[in-house]
């Protein structure tokens, strides 16, 4: 596992309260781990705050699993 | 005419996390008054109040991931909620949810999540905001999350009527009952105030003690010579109002009656209740009439008595006026053991309302040591007594002139 899918993946288990087993890279933090729309907002908030990004509505929009995020981060952290 | 009863308590206060436990508490005369503890108090003129502890707030009602969105206001009213609904018994099914209705205010609601996203703003920026602070600390999200967790789709509300909110919540729950509009509600008040900006605010005000911050325990004394304003507490009421005929149909315990309610307004000043108590006054005798009781029918006052100078003359005038045919009065303050709950202030003291009725104990009012006004009243100081009592009357006033009475019996 890459270190930012390491680092995505304690936010979401942080976040969420899902047990980090049950996160598969394709998981949809809405339909597979419980989140409500609401928790993706916060979700993409700290994902900035890990990686020190901003991440622009339209792309936070297409962020919806866990691949989502690793790959979005992996090309635009610093 | 539909008669409306009590058939759950729950409440979580500076005195314990359950009915039973805060109860005892108070009529073994405990304060849950100590020093501010939770933010630096060194530059306020009040360092006291009926904080809870957070070891009492319980995680399995409200996990701790939750509570992160929602302000502590709607922490303390859920687990109170939680209580209420379990001592009645009552499980909202499909048939009956329509039925089921919610009615839990607040005095200020979110206040501290409030200055916190303030300062998140001012110092890191609009996209620092979270998308949860305006549903954590709107009022009226209470009884939204308890409609949301108990399936309740009947009517529902928030009164936001400062100190009588609690009072309003109980009070206009019991007349939709009776008007027929559910055959039960969940109804009560919250308050989490205890933080920077509720502290400031209220001293700013002049309203809060500042003469006992090295003996905590001593700050909240109503109708004694030495009080020098309230002690804020913090915590929720909330009680479970049924229909009769609704709560002897699922054979129910039913702890007693709502038997009458009033309100008025004072039309007078935004913080001073009006000098000659005709306000409250005129509250207490709108219950009265509603109860269709006597004046020598009320034999204990659960009095607002926040221990204020001015506040605590005022009401015990008016309650003498009205009731001055009863010369076996009893009346005392739950604030001198709790501090004042604002919001939650009526619906914790309408809990205790009950437990007196049910278990024939009047709780004192602490620290009354030197009376400044002579009464025929008995204000039950220091301790704890034991009376068998029909019926009582809780009083509530708040800022802006509000005031409301409820007449409870058995």
């Amino acid at each position: 596992m890459s270190d930012i899918e390491e680092r995505v993946k304690k936010i979401v288990v942080e976040h969420l309260g899902v047990e980090e087993a049950k996160i598969q890279s394709d998981s949809k933090f809405i339909d597979d781990l419980g989140a409500d729309s609401l928790d993706t907002v916060e979700l993409v908030m700290a994902f900035e705050e890990e990686f020190g990004c901003e991440i622009p509505d339209d792309a936070a929009e297409k962020i919806v699993t866990l691949k989502d995020a690793v790959s979005y981060l992996s090309a635009n952290s610093n | 005419m539909r008669r409306v009863v009590v058939t759950g308590l729950g409440t979580i206060n500076p005195l314990g996390n359950t009915v039973d436990s805060s109860w005892n508490s108070l009529i073994n005369s405990k304060s849950g008054i100590s020093k501010i503890t939770n933010f630096e108090v060194d530059n306020y003129p009040c360092k006291i109040a009926g904080s809870i502890d957070d070891s009492k707030i319980n995680d399995e009602i409200v996990n701790p991931r939750d509570q992160r969105k929602i302000d502590r206001f709607i922490t303390l009213g859920l687990i109170a909620a939680e209580e209420a609904l379990k001592d009645s018994g009552f499980v909202s099914e499909n048939e009956n949810s329509f039925r089921s209705g919610v009615m839990v205010g607040s005095g200020i609601g979110g206040l501290d999540t409030i200055y916190r996203n303030s300062s998140i703003l001012d110092n890191q920026g609009i996209r620092k905001i979270s998308p949860f602070f305006i549903p954590s600390s709107l009022i009226n999200l209470l009884s939204g999350h308890i409609s949301i967790k108990y399936n309740l789709k009947g009517p529902n509300s928030s009164p936001v009527t400062a100190c009588a909110t609690g009072t309003h919540a109980i009070g206009d729950s019991f007349t939709i009952i009776k008007n027929n509009k559910a055959d039960l509600m969940v109804c009560g008040g919250a308050e989490a105030a205890i933080c920077p900006l509720g502290i400031s605010g209220f001293s700013a005000a002049r309203a809060l003690c500042d003469t006992f911050n090295d003996y905590p325990e001593k700050g909240s004394r109503p109708w004694d010579k030495d009080r020098s304003g309230f002690v804020m507490g913090e915590g929720a009421g909330v009680l479970v109002l049924e229909e009769l005929e609704h709560a002897k149909k699922r054979n129910a315990k039913i702890y007693g009656e709502v038997k009458g309610y009033g309100m008025s307004g004072d039309a007078f000043h935004i913080t001073k209740p009006s000098e000659d108590g005709n306000g409250g006054y005129r509250a207490m005798e709108m219950a009265l009439k509603e109860s269709q009781l006597n004046s020598e029918d009320i034999e204990y006052v659960n009095a607002h008595g926040t221990s204020t100078q001015v506040g605590d003359t005022i009401e015990l005038n008016a309650v003498e006026k009205l009731f001055n045919s009863n010369k076996n009065l009893f009346m005392s303050s739950n604030k001198s053991s709790i501090g004042h709950l604002l919001g939650a202030a009526g619906a914790v003291e309408a809990v205790f309302s009950f437990k007196s009725l049910q278990s024939k104990t009047l709780p004192p009012t602490l620290n009354l040591e030197n009376p400044d006004t002579k009464t025929s009243i008995n204000l039950i100081p220091h301790e704890a007594i034991s009376k068998t009592i029909k019926n009582v009357i809780s009083n509530s006033f708040g800022f802006g002139g509000t005031n409301a009475s409820l007449i409870f019996g058995n």
